[in-house]
């Protein structure tokens, strides 16, 4: 009896899984955002920024955050260790070693890169972030529930979460200034950069800048433009002396981030028939097998 | 004739107040004084969660270990009433409890852990078919309505023939009853399309919760990371479903002072074997075909977690249930599903918890007081909730020596 037992139920689990496998084998293509193909971009030339943090003022004063003086980011303490950008700040500067002239370090503005196939809004479950038009990736208060799924899923490790609010906390990202942008404004660390490190225009125009300035100062910098093809190319692009790993940039495949897991997701519920098929089979599996028990 | 037609499922006539409960209340309350202090201060003032570290075990224990360790409701199920083996469905009730109040505190958990909780109900009405979240959360939502009406029948088999409404309210009895037959009489009919959705949404479910930390990418541990994540998830999902039900009912039938079913749970365990080495399989296949074995030769937290997860939660067990002497001894069966459930749990920790190194780190994540407590409470309060079900309701198979007219609606699960 318990043979007998075991023998059906392998067959029908068997059954099943060839199912389930012919499932995800039909897993189909992530399909393709629309991307505006005018969206604007911002070139970062790490070999220009002196490292003033003049954009993190700027910043942080545009987005209501607390700024304090500008006179307070003359401290150059803050760059003994690695900053990340939080719900505090937007944006942060980190001060790296220079191998070529030790008394000019690099110093690399760290905020969100707006992806053109961002992770956050592929994954997040009420779709509060989209990509804009104009390049940026844009988080709706409305929305959001707080899950922080983006958090895990963005590679850049951006996003950061209001962990001290009991109502209302925000997930708090840079927004490319879209709100300005619209009205007509530059971003407010383009803006108020003096060394003319950052560098704003449609990102088209801008690969062809970055490679430019690579061609005409070998020297001068490594033969990477950082985010021109990373996890599928972003708005926010990086020029820079040595290497990007020793930059602390994440090394990152040129496929956009979500394309498996968007596969999956398609491949499981291509137009809800898998589901539906499953449900049949599983009705059919029940029907035949209604007299079984009876014997 | 079998023996088991002599058990019917029956309210246990046990007291609910007993020293363990005693402890479980306490558990439960310093649970719940600390979730004050999340609803009231944030979820930053009792976790250790930081911008680098965004899910705790919040996620990796109450919301993913949870919905795997409810996933006895729906392989009982397709075993009792898909297959529709009777007999096995003295184990079909019990299963079915655990889930629903397993997928019920699964959906707090979640309620608890979200920055909003009051915004649970926005991905109901704002969709991201993209998101494999989104699928989990309009699966499990579905299913938790699902499991709540095929418990129905078990509350009208309740109180059909003995409602006695307080008061004034006691005119109202014979209206109730019918009312209840009527219901019940639409359930039976009914039931079986709410039996298979219950199937279709948990493979669904189980198997996209493994999709969700697939984006994470370079994020994860590669001796996690695998495209075959929804896979793996589902079939450990189904291989612990019965270990898990064998562990309950040995539990419960020890504190409620019953005899073991063991007719029955030497043969869950017995079918758990080739469902665990499917598992392993896939498992194994994967690491050799991604080449991860080169992982496991350096000793670290990763190297060393999915080594116990992997010989412990499953080759032990495995070995455990493929032998005879196991399968008809309580202890040696409810130590080889208790392995199992402990290694399944312990995947969903290491996938979501410990698999995950950010990008940058600032400091690595230690669960803190508040997180542990919080967690404990939920699973201290889970089991008084399951308790109370079976002292009240008709959910464990007892002897049946008064053979009661209610007999009759014994026959559904």
């Amino acid at each position: 009896m318990t043979q007998l037992d075991r023998r059906t139920f392998i067959k029908r689990a068997l059954a099943l899984g060839t199912g389930l496998a012919g499932v995800s084998s039909t897993a189909a293509a992530a399909p393709k955002q629309e991307l505006s193909p005018d969206r604007m971009g911002v070139l970062v030339d790490t070999t220009a920024c002196i490292g003033c943090r003049h954009c993190e003022w700027a910043c942080s004063t545009a987005h209501g955050l607390p700024a304090g003086d500008l006179e307070g980011y003359e401290d150059t303490s803050v760059f003994e260790s690695m900053r990340r950008p939080d719900e505090k700040a937007l944006t942060v500067v980190n001060r790296y070693d220079n191998p070529k002239n030790a008394n000019v370090p690099y110093t690399v503005k760290v905020q969100c890169m707006h992806c053109d196939h961002p992770a956050c809004v592929s994954v997040c479950i009420v779709g509060a972030f989209s990509k804009e038009e104009d390049g940026s990736v844009v988080w709706d208060n409305d929305k959001c529930i707080g899950c922080r799924y983006c958090m895990i899923a963005c590679p850049f490790q951006v996003p950061a979460f209001e962990y001290r609010k009991a109502l209302q906390p925000k997930i708090m990202k840079c927004d490319f200034c879209h709100e300005r942008r619209l009205e007509g404004g530059l971003p407010a660390c383009v803006e108020s950069c003096p060394a003319e490190a950052l560098t704003y225009g449609p990102r088209a125009e801008l690969v062809r800048v970055a490679k430019q300035r690579v061609d005409r100062a070998p020297e001068r910098y490594v033969r990477h433009v950082y985010g021109e093809y990373e996890v599928g190319g972003t708005s926010w692009m990086y020029l820079a002396g040595k290497d990007f790993t020793e930059l602390q940039f994440p090394k990152l495949g040129k496929s956009p981030a979500p394309g498996i897991s968007e596969s999956i997701q398609h491949g499981i519920f291509a137009y809800f028939v898998p589901p539906v098929a499953l449900y049949g089979l599983l009705g059919v599996l029940m029907w035949n097998s209604k007299d079984d028990g009876k014997q | 004739m079998t023996m088991d037609h002599f058990m019917t499922p029956a309210p246990v006539p046990r007291k609910f107040i007993t020293p363990g409960a005693i402890v479980l209340i306490l558990l439960g309350l310093n649970g719940l004084a600390f979730l004050a202090g999340r609803l009231f201060f944030g979820i930053g003032a009792v976790t250790n969660l930081t911008n680098q570290y965004p899910w705790g075990i919040w996620i990796g224990i109450d919301v993913a270990g949870g919905v795997a360790l409810a996933a006895g409701g729906f392989t009982t199920a397709a075993l009792g009433h898909l297959m529709n083996r009777e007999e096995y469905r003295a184990v079909v009730r019990p299963a079915l409890l655990t889930a629903m109040l397993g997928y019920t505190f699964v959906a707090l958990g979640v309620m608890i852990d979200i920055g909003r909780w009051y915004y649970i109900w926005h991905p109901l009405v704002f969709w991201n078919g993209t998101s494999a979240l989104f699928e989990v959360g309009i699966c499990v939502t579905i299913y938790v309505n699902v499991l709540y009406i095929e418990f129905l029948p078990i509350v009208t088999e309740r109180f059909i023939g003995r409602v006695d409404l307080p008061g004034v309210l006691s005119r109202f009895n014979a209206l109730a009853d019918r009312g209840l037959r009527a219901l019940d009489r639409g359930l039976s009919k009914t039931m079986f399309i709410f039996i298979i959705a219950g199937i279709v949404l948990s493979t669904l479910h189980q198997s996209s919760l493994g999709t969700l930390m697939v984006i994470a990418g370079p994020k994860m541990h590669p001796l996690w990371q695998t495209p075959i994540l929804p896979l793996l998830f589902l079939l450990s999902a189904i291989a612990v479903g019965f270990p898990m039900v064998i562990f309950e009912s040995l539990l419960a039938s020890r504190s409620f002072g019953l005899k073991p079913e063991m007719h029955l749970l030497s043969k869950l365990g017995g079918m758990t074997a080739p469902l665990l080495g499917i598992y392993l399989a896939f498992k194994i296949g994967d690491m050799f075909i991604r080449e991860t074995f080169v992982h496991l030769t350096v000793v670290n937290t990763a190297s060393v977690m999915f080594t116990l997860e992997v010989l412990l939660g499953v080759v032990v067990p495995l070995r455990m249930f493929l032998s005879r002497d196991v399968l008809k001894s309580p202890p040696l069966l409810f130590t080889a599903a208790t392995l199992t459930v402990l290694g399944v749990l312990m995947n969903r920790v290491n996938n979501f918890v410990v698999a995950y190194t950010p990008s940058y780190s600032l400091g690595s994540y230690i669960p803190s007081i508040g997180e542990v407590s919080v967690t404990v409470g939920f699973i201290c309060i889970l089991v008084l909730v399951y308790r109370a079900a079976v002292l009240i309701f008709p959910v464990i198979s007892l002897p049946d020596r008064t053979l009661s007219p209610r007999a009759r609606y014994t026959v559904r699960g």
